[in-house]
Protein backbone atom coordinates (compact mmCIF):
# COMPACT_ATOMS: atom_id res chain seq x y z
CA UNK A 1 0.00 0.00 0.00
CA UNK A 2 0.96 3.41 -0.26
CA UNK A 3 0.01 6.93 -1.01
CA UNK A 4 0.06 9.64 -3.64
CA UNK A 5 0.57 13.17 -2.52
CA UNK A 6 -0.35 16.43 -3.81
CA UNK A 7 2.73 16.87 -6.14
CA UNK A 8 5.09 20.08 -6.48
CA UNK A 9 4.84 21.58 -9.57
CA UNK A 10 7.00 24.14 -9.56
CA UNK A 11 9.47 25.95 -6.78
CA UNK A 12 6.98 28.53 -6.02
CA UNK A 13 4.29 26.21 -5.52
CA UNK A 14 2.56 25.26 -1.55
CA UNK A 15 -0.69 24.31 -2.91
CA UNK A 16 -3.17 22.95 -5.64
CA UNK A 17 -6.27 22.39 -5.66
CA UNK A 18 -7.96 18.95 -6.54
CA UNK A 19 -10.32 19.70 -9.26
CA UNK A 20 -11.35 16.21 -10.15
CA UNK A 21 -10.35 12.17 -10.04
CA UNK A 22 -10.00 10.25 -13.10
CA UNK A 23 -9.50 7.27 -11.83
CA UNK A 24 -11.98 5.58 -9.44
CA UNK A 25 -11.60 3.27 -6.10
CA UNK A 26 -11.18 0.01 -7.51
CA UNK A 27 -9.49 1.26 -11.63
CA UNK A 28 -6.17 -0.24 -11.71
CA UNK A 29 -3.36 2.29 -12.34
CA UNK A 30 -0.15 2.24 -14.17
CA UNK A 31 2.61 4.19 -13.81
CA UNK A 32 2.70 7.24 -15.86
CA UNK A 33 -1.55 7.20 -16.13
CA UNK A 34 -3.23 10.68 -15.63
CA UNK A 35 -5.15 10.19 -12.32
CA UNK A 36 -6.32 13.68 -11.29
CA UNK A 37 -6.73 17.26 -12.78
CA UNK A 38 -5.53 19.58 -10.39
CA UNK A 39 -5.58 23.18 -10.46
CA UNK A 40 -2.56 25.20 -9.97
CA UNK A 41 -1.16 29.18 -11.00
CA UNK A 42 -0.08 27.30 -14.37
CA UNK A 43 -3.90 26.38 -15.15
CA UNK A 44 -4.88 23.20 -14.30
CA UNK A 45 -2.64 20.24 -14.60
CA UNK A 46 -3.15 16.67 -15.46
CA UNK A 47 -1.29 14.45 -12.92
CA UNK A 48 0.56 11.11 -13.52
CA UNK A 49 1.13 8.68 -10.95
CA UNK A 50 4.44 6.78 -10.99
CA UNK A 51 3.62 3.46 -9.52
CA UNK A 52 1.00 0.70 -10.48
CA UNK A 53 -1.45 -0.45 -8.51
CA UNK A 54 -4.89 -0.55 -7.73
CA UNK A 55 -6.78 3.19 -6.53
CA UNK A 56 -7.70 2.38 -3.38
CA UNK A 57 -9.80 4.92 -0.78
CA UNK A 58 -9.49 9.01 -2.08
CA UNK A 59 -8.79 10.91 1.16
CA UNK A 60 -8.86 14.29 -0.95
CA UNK A 61 -12.54 15.29 -2.47
CA UNK A 62 -12.56 17.55 -5.59
CA UNK A 63 -12.90 21.33 -4.89
CA UNK A 64 -10.43 20.87 -2.06
CA UNK A 65 -7.30 22.64 -1.80
CA UNK A 66 -4.43 20.78 0.48
CA UNK A 67 -0.41 21.39 1.14
CA UNK A 68 2.28 19.86 -1.33
CA UNK A 69 2.75 16.72 -0.13
CA UNK A 70 -0.73 15.84 1.33
CA UNK A 71 -2.03 12.16 0.95
CA UNK A 72 -4.86 12.61 -1.71
CA UNK A 73 -5.13 8.28 -2.48
CA UNK A 74 -4.63 5.72 -1.08
CA UNK A 75 -2.73 3.01 -4.00
CA UNK A 76 -3.20 -0.55 -2.60
CA UNK A 77 -0.99 -3.46 -4.26
CA UNK A 78 2.02 -0.40 -4.78
CA UNK A 79 5.05 0.53 -2.56
CA UNK A 80 5.45 3.37 -1.86
CA UNK A 81 6.16 5.80 -4.77
CA UNK A 82 9.04 7.89 -6.13
CA UNK A 83 8.69 11.50 -5.48
CA UNK A 84 6.16 12.44 -7.71
CA UNK A 85 8.48 15.84 -9.04
CA UNK A 86 12.27 14.99 -8.83
CA UNK A 87 14.43 15.58 -6.11
CA UNK A 88 15.83 18.48 -6.86
CA UNK A 89 12.60 20.58 -6.72
CA UNK A 90 13.79 21.08 -2.70
CA UNK A 91 10.52 22.83 -2.18
CA UNK A 92 8.28 20.42 -1.83
CA UNK A 93 10.16 18.96 0.89
CA UNK A 94 9.79 22.35 2.35
CA UNK A 95 6.20 22.75 2.37
CA UNK A 96 3.96 21.89 4.93
CA UNK A 97 3.03 18.39 5.33
CA UNK A 98 -0.53 18.24 7.55
CA UNK A 99 0.21 15.26 10.43
CA UNK A 100 -3.33 13.49 9.49
CA UNK A 101 -5.03 13.22 5.88
CA UNK A 102 -7.44 15.92 5.92
CA UNK A 103 -10.90 14.91 5.68
CA UNK A 104 -13.24 14.57 3.20
CA UNK A 105 -14.20 18.36 2.12
CA UNK A 106 -17.67 19.01 1.92
CA UNK A 107 -19.77 19.50 -1.52
CA UNK A 108 -19.71 22.59 -3.25
CA UNK A 109 -21.64 25.46 -2.52
CA UNK A 110 -25.30 25.21 -4.43
CA UNK A 111 -25.06 26.89 -7.69
CA UNK A 112 -27.13 29.77 -8.97
CA UNK A 113 -30.26 28.64 -10.49
CA UNK A 114 -29.68 27.89 -14.24
CA UNK A 115 -25.78 27.05 -13.82
CA UNK A 116 -24.06 23.94 -14.59
CA UNK A 117 -21.80 22.32 -12.52
CA UNK A 118 -18.22 21.44 -14.07
CA UNK A 119 -14.79 21.35 -13.15
CA UNK A 120 -12.05 23.96 -14.43
CA UNK A 121 -10.64 21.22 -16.83
CA UNK A 122 -13.96 20.55 -18.40
CA UNK A 123 -14.72 24.33 -18.50
CA UNK A 124 -11.54 25.02 -19.88
CA UNK A 125 -11.55 22.32 -22.80
CA UNK A 126 -15.17 23.13 -23.76
CA UNK A 127 -14.19 26.73 -24.07
CA UNK A 128 -11.53 26.40 -26.33
CA UNK A 129 -13.17 23.70 -28.19
CA UNK A 130 -16.34 25.80 -28.40
CA UNK A 131 -18.41 23.01 -26.61
CA UNK A 132 -21.61 24.43 -24.84
CA UNK A 133 -21.52 22.42 -21.26
CA UNK A 134 -25.39 23.20 -20.74
CA UNK A 135 -25.78 20.99 -23.88
CA UNK A 136 -23.42 18.02 -22.40
CA UNK A 137 -24.56 15.23 -19.43
CA UNK A 138 -22.29 15.34 -16.51
CA UNK A 139 -20.77 12.09 -15.19
CA UNK A 140 -18.98 13.33 -12.04
CA UNK A 141 -20.51 13.83 -8.76
CA UNK A 142 -23.90 15.08 -8.22
CA UNK A 143 -23.71 15.30 -11.99
CA UNK A 144 -21.11 17.48 -12.65
CA UNK A 145 -19.60 17.46 -16.35
CA UNK A 146 -15.64 16.21 -15.93
CA UNK A 147 -13.21 16.30 -18.56
CA UNK A 148 -14.30 13.03 -20.08
CA UNK A 149 -17.49 14.50 -20.83
CA UNK A 150 -15.81 16.84 -22.54
CA UNK A 151 -13.35 14.59 -24.08
CA UNK A 152 -16.34 12.40 -24.99
CA UNK A 153 -18.53 15.04 -26.72
CA UNK A 154 -15.42 16.30 -28.46
CA UNK A 155 -15.53 12.52 -30.31
CA UNK A 156 -18.19 12.83 -31.69
CA UNK A 157 -18.45 16.72 -32.41
CA UNK A 158 -18.57 17.87 -36.07
CA UNK A 159 -16.18 20.93 -36.57
CA UNK A 160 -17.60 23.96 -35.59
CA UNK A 161 -19.07 26.43 -38.60
CA UNK A 162 -17.90 29.77 -37.10
CA UNK A 163 -16.26 30.46 -34.24
CA UNK A 164 -18.22 32.05 -31.05
CA UNK A 165 -17.51 35.49 -29.74
CA UNK A 166 -14.73 35.89 -27.32
CA UNK A 167 -17.90 36.84 -24.92
CA UNK A 168 -19.24 33.35 -25.01
CA UNK A 169 -15.68 31.94 -24.06
CA UNK A 170 -15.21 31.31 -20.20
CA UNK A 171 -11.54 32.34 -19.22
CA UNK A 172 -9.34 28.75 -19.32
CA UNK A 173 -6.50 30.40 -17.43
CA UNK A 174 -6.04 32.81 -14.55
CA UNK A 175 -3.31 34.77 -15.76
CA UNK A 176 -3.24 37.54 -12.73
CA UNK A 177 -2.52 33.98 -10.76
CA UNK A 178 0.02 32.99 -13.46
CA UNK A 179 1.50 36.51 -13.19
CA UNK A 180 1.82 35.94 -9.12
CA UNK A 181 3.74 33.06 -9.83
CA UNK A 182 6.24 33.87 -12.16
CA UNK A 183 7.01 36.62 -9.95
CA UNK A 184 7.75 34.66 -7.10
CA UNK A 185 10.24 32.35 -9.13
CA UNK A 186 11.91 35.22 -10.93
CA UNK A 187 12.48 36.95 -7.74
CA UNK A 188 13.79 33.89 -6.30
CA UNK A 189 15.92 33.53 -9.39
CA UNK A 190 17.25 37.09 -8.75
CA UNK A 191 17.97 36.55 -5.46
CA UNK A 192 19.61 33.65 -5.03
CA UNK A 193 21.14 32.82 -8.17
CA UNK A 194 24.47 34.56 -9.65
CA UNK A 195 23.85 34.85 -13.22
CA UNK A 196 26.21 35.29 -16.11
CA UNK A 197 25.35 36.39 -19.49
CA UNK A 198 27.12 35.11 -22.92
CA UNK A 199 26.30 35.44 -26.08
CA UNK A 200 27.31 34.65 -29.98
CA UNK A 201 26.03 34.92 -33.50
CA UNK A 202 24.85 32.30 -35.28
CA UNK A 203 24.98 32.13 -38.96
CA UNK A 204 22.14 30.60 -39.78
CA UNK A 205 22.32 30.34 -43.56
CA UNK A 206 22.42 26.54 -43.61
CA UNK A 207 19.72 26.03 -41.37
CA UNK A 208 17.31 28.54 -43.28
CA UNK A 209 18.35 26.23 -46.65
CA UNK A 210 17.89 23.19 -45.35
CA UNK A 211 14.54 23.90 -43.79
CA UNK A 212 13.27 25.49 -46.77
CA UNK A 213 14.30 22.35 -49.09
CA UNK A 214 12.68 19.86 -46.15
CA UNK A 215 9.41 21.97 -46.22
CA UNK A 216 8.87 22.39 -50.03
CA UNK A 217 7.26 18.71 -50.73
CA UNK A 218 5.54 18.89 -47.20
CA UNK A 219 1.84 19.14 -46.41
CA UNK A 220 1.80 22.06 -44.05
CA UNK A 221 0.73 19.57 -41.20
CA UNK A 222 4.51 17.67 -41.17
CA UNK A 223 6.21 21.25 -41.75
CA UNK A 224 8.81 21.93 -39.72
CA UNK A 225 9.62 24.87 -38.11
CA UNK A 226 13.27 26.52 -37.19
CA UNK A 227 12.30 25.64 -33.37
CA UNK A 228 12.56 21.97 -33.70
CA UNK A 229 16.27 22.70 -35.39
CA UNK A 230 17.31 24.82 -31.93
CA UNK A 231 15.53 22.81 -29.35
CA UNK A 232 17.16 19.68 -30.74
CA UNK A 233 20.49 21.41 -30.95
CA UNK A 234 20.64 22.43 -27.23
CA UNK A 235 19.60 19.03 -26.01
CA UNK A 236 22.73 17.69 -28.15
CA UNK A 237 25.19 20.75 -26.85
CA UNK A 238 23.28 20.23 -22.78
CA UNK A 239 24.22 16.28 -23.25
CA UNK A 240 27.34 17.06 -23.92
CA UNK A 241 27.87 19.58 -21.63
CA UNK A 242 26.04 18.14 -18.99
CA UNK A 243 27.00 21.00 -16.47
CA UNK A 244 24.21 23.04 -18.00
CA UNK A 245 21.34 20.18 -17.60
CA UNK A 246 20.64 19.67 -14.18
CA UNK A 247 19.54 21.82 -10.55
CA UNK A 248 21.39 23.62 -8.00
CA UNK A 249 20.32 23.37 -4.65
CA UNK A 250 21.77 23.85 -1.17
CA UNK A 251 23.50 22.19 0.14
CA UNK A 252 24.28 19.33 -2.53
CA UNK A 253 24.74 22.06 -4.92
CA UNK A 254 24.71 20.84 -8.47
CA UNK A 255 23.31 17.32 -9.71
CA UNK A 256 23.51 16.52 -12.92
CA UNK A 257 19.82 15.49 -14.56
CA UNK A 258 19.16 11.89 -15.89
CA UNK A 259 17.85 13.51 -19.53
CA UNK A 260 17.72 16.33 -21.41
CA UNK A 261 14.03 17.60 -20.81
CA UNK A 262 14.05 21.21 -22.29
CA UNK A 263 11.17 23.50 -21.06
CA UNK A 264 10.23 25.35 -23.93
CA UNK A 265 8.82 28.98 -23.16
CA UNK A 266 5.29 29.56 -24.35
CA UNK A 267 3.74 32.79 -24.14
CA UNK A 268 0.23 33.00 -23.22
CA UNK A 269 -2.18 36.10 -25.53
CA UNK A 270 -3.09 37.75 -22.55
CA UNK A 271 -0.09 37.61 -20.23
CA UNK A 272 1.99 34.99 -19.09
CA UNK A 273 3.83 32.27 -19.70
CA UNK A 274 4.89 28.86 -18.67
CA UNK A 275 8.17 26.42 -19.29
CA UNK A 276 6.91 22.88 -19.95
CA UNK A 277 9.21 20.12 -20.77
CA UNK A 278 9.18 18.39 -24.12
CA UNK A 279 11.30 14.87 -22.81
CA UNK A 280 14.40 13.46 -24.11
CA UNK A 281 14.57 16.06 -26.42
CA UNK A 282 18.03 14.62 -27.13
CA UNK A 283 16.66 11.51 -28.61
CA UNK A 284 13.36 12.86 -30.68
CA UNK A 285 14.02 13.08 -34.59
CA UNK A 286 12.87 16.61 -35.63
CA UNK A 287 9.15 15.37 -37.01
CA UNK A 288 8.50 14.06 -33.22
CA UNK A 289 10.26 17.00 -31.82
CA UNK A 290 7.64 19.32 -34.26
CA UNK A 291 4.71 17.07 -32.86
CA UNK A 292 5.72 17.18 -29.28
CA UNK A 293 5.97 21.10 -29.54
CA UNK A 294 2.61 21.51 -31.73
CA UNK A 295 0.91 19.37 -28.49
CA UNK A 296 2.32 20.81 -26.05
CA UNK A 297 1.41 24.86 -27.19
CA UNK A 298 -2.18 23.94 -27.67
CA UNK A 299 -2.24 22.44 -24.16
CA UNK A 300 -0.07 25.04 -22.67
CA UNK A 301 -2.62 27.70 -23.84
CA UNK A 302 -5.45 25.04 -23.34
CA UNK A 303 -4.31 25.07 -19.16
CA UNK A 304 -4.11 20.99 -19.83
CA UNK A 305 -0.48 20.48 -18.95
CA UNK A 306 0.08 17.38 -17.04
CA UNK A 307 2.55 17.11 -14.01
CA UNK A 308 5.42 15.83 -15.49
CA UNK A 309 5.72 18.69 -17.69
CA UNK A 310 5.89 21.32 -15.11
CA UNK A 311 8.15 18.95 -12.71
CA UNK A 312 10.37 18.13 -15.32
CA UNK A 313 12.42 20.61 -17.38
CA UNK A 314 16.18 20.09 -16.79
CA UNK A 315 16.92 23.51 -18.65
CA UNK A 316 14.99 25.97 -20.79
CA UNK A 317 14.72 27.85 -24.14
CA UNK A 318 13.16 30.72 -24.85
CA UNK A 319 12.69 32.71 -27.97
CA UNK A 320 11.15 35.97 -29.37
CA UNK A 321 12.83 36.21 -32.48
CA UNK A 322 9.44 36.49 -34.30
CA UNK A 323 8.70 39.26 -31.82
CA UNK A 324 11.01 41.40 -33.43
CA UNK A 325 13.79 41.17 -30.60
CA UNK A 326 17.43 40.21 -31.71
CA UNK A 327 18.87 39.40 -28.51
CA UNK A 328 17.19 37.68 -25.13
CA UNK A 329 18.39 37.37 -21.49
CA UNK A 330 16.92 34.90 -20.07
CA UNK A 331 16.49 34.32 -16.10
CA UNK A 332 16.96 30.72 -14.83
CA UNK A 333 13.98 28.82 -14.03
CA UNK A 334 15.23 27.41 -10.17
CA UNK A 335 16.86 24.91 -9.49
CA UNK A 336 17.58 25.10 -13.03
CA UNK A 337 21.06 26.23 -13.84
CA UNK A 338 20.94 27.50 -17.51
CA UNK A 339 18.67 29.00 -20.17
CA UNK A 340 19.39 29.64 -23.74
CA UNK A 341 17.59 32.44 -25.47
CA UNK A 342 17.51 32.92 -29.02
CA UNK A 343 16.78 36.22 -30.94
CA UNK A 344 15.60 37.33 -34.26
CA UNK A 345 17.48 35.83 -37.78
CA UNK A 346 18.86 39.12 -39.50
CA UNK A 347 20.65 39.88 -41.96
CA UNK A 348 24.01 40.97 -41.19
CA UNK A 349 27.29 42.11 -42.86
CA UNK A 350 29.78 39.32 -41.50
CA UNK A 351 33.45 38.66 -42.55
CA UNK A 352 33.80 35.38 -44.68
CA UNK A 353 37.47 34.55 -45.49
CA UNK A 354 38.15 38.33 -45.54
CA UNK A 355 35.07 39.10 -47.67
CA UNK A 356 32.17 40.75 -46.67
CA UNK A 357 28.85 39.07 -47.47
CA UNK A 358 25.32 39.50 -45.59
CA UNK A 359 24.40 36.33 -43.95
CA UNK A 360 20.91 35.49 -42.05
CA UNK A 361 22.50 36.26 -38.44
CA UNK A 362 21.07 35.28 -35.10
CA UNK A 363 22.40 35.88 -31.69
CA UNK A 364 21.97 33.74 -29.27
CA UNK A 365 22.44 34.04 -25.33
CA UNK A 366 23.22 31.62 -22.38
CA UNK A 367 22.53 32.98 -18.76
CA UNK A 368 23.88 30.54 -16.64
CA UNK A 369 24.05 29.39 -12.63
CA UNK A 370 27.97 30.48 -11.43
CA UNK A 371 27.27 28.25 -9.11
CA UNK A 372 27.55 25.36 -11.70
CA UNK A 373 29.71 26.68 -14.16
CA UNK A 374 31.70 29.43 -15.49
CA UNK A 375 32.21 31.65 -18.31
CA UNK A 376 34.73 29.47 -20.51
CA UNK A 377 32.38 26.51 -20.47
CA UNK A 378 29.65 28.52 -21.23
CA UNK A 379 31.48 30.45 -24.31
CA UNK A 380 32.28 25.84 -25.44
CA UNK A 381 28.43 25.10 -24.66
CA UNK A 382 27.14 27.81 -27.10
CA UNK A 383 29.75 27.06 -29.76
CA UNK A 384 28.55 23.53 -29.34
CA UNK A 385 24.87 25.09 -30.16
CA UNK A 386 26.33 26.93 -33.47
CA UNK A 387 28.26 23.99 -34.75
CA UNK A 388 25.45 21.90 -34.69
CA UNK A 389 22.99 24.39 -36.49
CA UNK A 390 25.45 24.42 -39.21
CA UNK A 391 24.78 20.39 -39.97
CA UNK A 392 21.00 20.42 -39.90
CA UNK A 393 20.44 17.40 -41.46
CA UNK A 394 22.17 15.46 -38.41
CA UNK A 395 19.86 17.16 -36.04
CA UNK B 1 -16.77 28.79 -53.35
CA UNK B 2 -17.92 32.10 -52.63
CA UNK B 3 -15.62 34.65 -51.38
CA UNK B 4 -18.16 35.09 -47.93
CA UNK B 5 -17.77 31.31 -47.42
CA UNK B 6 -13.59 31.62 -47.76
CA UNK B 7 -14.36 34.64 -45.25
CA UNK B 8 -15.94 33.06 -42.61
CA UNK B 9 -13.67 29.83 -42.84
CA UNK B 10 -10.91 32.08 -42.26
CA UNK B 11 -12.39 33.86 -39.46
CA UNK B 12 -13.85 30.75 -37.76
CA UNK B 13 -9.91 28.77 -37.94
CA UNK B 14 -8.68 32.18 -36.99
CA UNK B 15 -11.17 32.19 -33.68
CA UNK B 16 -10.01 27.98 -33.36
CA UNK B 17 -6.40 29.34 -33.05
CA UNK B 18 -6.45 32.84 -31.12
CA UNK B 19 -10.00 32.52 -29.10
CA UNK B 20 -8.85 35.17 -26.96
CA UNK B 21 -9.50 37.93 -29.64
CA UNK B 22 -12.93 38.02 -31.95
CA UNK B 23 -10.94 37.52 -35.26
CA UNK B 24 -14.65 38.55 -37.23
CA UNK B 25 -13.83 42.06 -36.01
CA UNK B 26 -10.13 43.02 -36.39
CA UNK B 27 -9.00 45.53 -40.02
CA UNK B 28 -8.76 43.10 -42.77
CA UNK B 29 -5.79 44.65 -43.66
CA UNK B 30 -4.23 44.21 -40.03
CA UNK B 31 -1.14 42.08 -40.08
CA UNK B 32 -2.70 38.59 -38.49
CA UNK B 33 0.32 38.45 -36.14
CA UNK B 34 0.08 41.59 -34.50
CA UNK B 35 -3.59 41.39 -33.90
CA UNK B 36 -4.26 38.19 -32.20
CA UNK B 37 -0.65 37.70 -31.23
CA UNK B 38 -0.11 34.91 -33.08
CA UNK B 39 3.70 33.27 -33.57
CA UNK B 40 4.83 31.01 -36.23
CA UNK B 41 3.27 27.87 -34.46
CA UNK B 42 0.14 29.26 -34.76
CA UNK B 43 -0.29 30.17 -38.52
CA UNK B 44 1.59 27.12 -39.34
CA UNK B 45 -1.88 25.71 -37.71
CA UNK B 46 -3.74 27.93 -39.48
CA UNK B 47 -2.19 26.80 -42.56
CA UNK B 48 -3.04 23.51 -41.65
CA UNK B 49 -6.05 24.00 -40.78
CA UNK B 50 -7.15 25.67 -44.56
CA UNK B 51 -5.40 22.71 -46.33
CA UNK B 52 -7.27 20.47 -44.78
CA UNK B 53 -10.85 22.22 -44.98
CA UNK B 54 -10.41 24.08 -48.55
CA UNK B 55 -7.74 21.47 -50.45
CA UNK B 56 -5.07 24.73 -50.80
CA UNK B 57 -1.39 23.51 -50.08
CA UNK B 58 0.07 27.14 -49.10
CA UNK B 59 3.89 26.87 -49.94
CA UNK B 60 6.09 28.99 -47.22
CA UNK B 61 7.34 31.06 -49.86
CA UNK B 62 3.20 32.51 -49.90
CA UNK B 63 3.01 32.66 -46.25
CA UNK B 64 3.73 36.49 -46.52
CA UNK B 65 0.33 36.75 -48.80
CA UNK B 66 -2.11 35.54 -45.60
CA UNK B 67 -0.88 37.50 -43.05
CA UNK B 68 -3.98 39.74 -43.40
CA UNK B 69 -7.11 38.80 -43.31
CA UNK B 70 -7.87 40.52 -46.59
CA UNK B 71 -4.59 38.53 -47.77
CA UNK B 72 -5.60 36.03 -46.74
CA UNK B 73 -8.91 35.36 -48.39
CA UNK B 74 -7.69 36.60 -51.86
CA UNK B 75 -5.32 34.06 -52.07
CA UNK B 76 -7.47 31.45 -50.80
CA UNK B 77 -10.88 32.19 -53.31
CA UNK B 78 -7.94 32.46 -56.26
CA UNK B 79 -6.61 28.49 -55.26
CA UNK B 80 -9.94 27.12 -53.95
CA UNK B 81 -11.21 24.58 -56.41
Amino acid sequence: MAEFRMPSLGADMEAGTLVEWLKQPGDAVHRGDIVAVVETDKGAIEVEIFMDGVMGKQLVAPETTVPVGTPLAVIEGAKEEAPQAPPPKAKAAEAPRPSAPPKAAPKGAPLPEGAVRASPAARSLAAVRHIALDTLKGTGPDGAIVLADVEKALSGAAAPAAAPTPAARPKGLDTDKMRRAIAAAMAKSKREIPHYYLSTAIDMSRAEAWLAETNAPRAPDTRLLPAALMLKAVALAARKYPKFNGFYNEPDGFVAADGVHIGTAIAIRGGGLVSPAIHDCDKLGLDAMMTKLRDLAARAREGRLRSSELTDPTITVSSLGERGVESLYGIIYPPQVAIVGFGKVTPRPVAIDGKIEVRPMMTTTLAADHRATDGHLGSLFLNEIAALLQGPEKL
Amino acid sequence: MTEAYIRALVIAELGNIAPETDAATIDPNADLREALDIDSLDFLNFVTAVHKKLGVNVPESDYAKLLTIKGAVAYLLAKAV
